[in-house]
């Protein structure tokens, strides 16, 4: 017999859940793939800046950046587990399915969020470190704890936690907030509604069944398919303003002009059809495409910005 | 085993020894990763005219 047996006070079931989370685990409560989407918007913040940025001090403020989103990303999934363990798409998230303790996850996502913003401003300046706190504290507080489960405005307003990280890269370059980086802002912030709302459609029921005021569930399909196509149509001609101001050159202008014309077909095909597994599949592909449209703008004024192409080439 | 010796598994599967030893393994990367881009920045910082430098 183990002495942990013979403490009255162990709890078997408490160890089993405490160290069944390997890394994998832990890491996935960062959500990768919207940190990826992080790192991408505020490298093209970093990169666009008035003033130039050492490498190693611009990849440390990425990095404290990225960190920083994931640790939202923590806080966010222990908040949520109580409607995510009853939601198909989101079930098997580590803390529902009972991996992560949620006491595990609330630390691990305070914890990264002080290193983050701590690191943020010993290498950065306070600018950028108050710029990601107010980030963390809007995603996790104002979004998800209170309007999230309150209105079908949720994603618009709490959209604007996810466009954050171009001014927040920007300001760790520069120390400061320039106009360009607030188009890019802009950019996110009217993509977002589109982006979601076209996911919502498909998973209406699941949001419906946990209580969350989805458009699609609050409002119903045939008005969320006119926002989309309205935010669409706000959209495309916002994506090519970056070109107007010289931070985005050619390469920038025509795929934000051809991907926009794009994003708009493919909410013009969601607004069209509404019933039946056609909907469905429309509503999903302009998800994929939203999805490429803002990788591909903000990746190409990496690309240029990056490789130095506006000045060698003249654009 | 008995209850003056210790199990050093502390009662847990192999599973979760597995899981624990490779969260130490990454906790222990993660604090080497941040010591070297802490020293990095350091020297960037400390040296004239470095910090000038544009990506």
């Amino acid at each position: 017999m183990s002495l942990a047996t013979d403490n009255s006070a162990f709890s078997p079931a408490a160890a089993e859940l405490a160290y069944l989370a390997g890394p994998r685990e832990f890491f996935s409560l960062l959500k990768p793939r919207v940190m990826s989407l992080v790192v991408l918007t505020a490298l093209a913040g970093i990169l666009i800046a008035p003033h130039g940025v050492h490498p190693v001090v611009g990849f440390a403020a990425l990095t404290a950046i990225a960190i920083g989103a994931g640790a939202s990303g923590a806080l966010n999934m222990w908040w949520d587990a109580d409607i995510d363990a009853r939601m198909a798409r989101t079930r098997l998230r580590a803390v529902p399915s009972g991996l992560i303790a949620p006491r595990e996850a609330l630390g691990f996502g305070l914890t990264l969020s002080l290193l983050s913003v701590l690191t943020l401003a010993l290498i950065a300046n306070l600018l950028a470190a108050a710029l990601l706190a107010f980030t963390i504290f809007y995603y996790v507080v104002i979004y998800t704890m209170w309007l999230k489960r309150l209105t079908p405005q949720n994603i618009v307003i709490g959209g604007a936690a996810g466009a954050l990280p171009p001014i927040v890269g920007c300001a760790a370059a520069s120390g400061g907030v320039s106009w360009d980086s607030i188009w890019l802002f802009a950019i996110i912030f009217m993509w977002t509604p589109p982006h979601f709302w076209a996911l919502a459609l498909v998973k209406a029921r699941d949001y419906e069944r946990v209580g969350v005021p989805m458009m699609p569930n609050a409002k119903g399909p045939d008005r969320t398919r006119l926002e989309i196509l309205v935010y669409s149509l706000l959209l495309a001609p916002l994506g090519l303003v970056p070109w107007f101001t010289g931070v985005g050159g050619w390469l920038y202008g025509a795929a934000a002009l051809v991907l926009g014309l794009g994003f708009c077909l493919y909410a013009a095909r969601v607004y069209q059809v509404r019933d039946g597994v056609d909907a469905n599949k429309r509503a999903m592909a302009l998800f994929g495409f939203s999805i490429v449209y803002l990788f591909a703008l903000f990746g190409l004024l990496v690309i240029e910005h990056g490789f130095g192409l506006l000045a060698r080439w003249g654009l | 085993m008995n209850a003056v010796t210790p199990d050093p598994s502390g009662g847990l599967t192999p599973k979760q020894l597995r899981n624990r030893r490779l969260r130490n393994i990454a906790i222990g990367l993660a604090v080497g990763f941040v010591a070297v881009m802490f020293y990095a920045i350091t020297i960037v910082k400390m040296t004239p005219g470095l910090m000038k430098g544009t990506p």
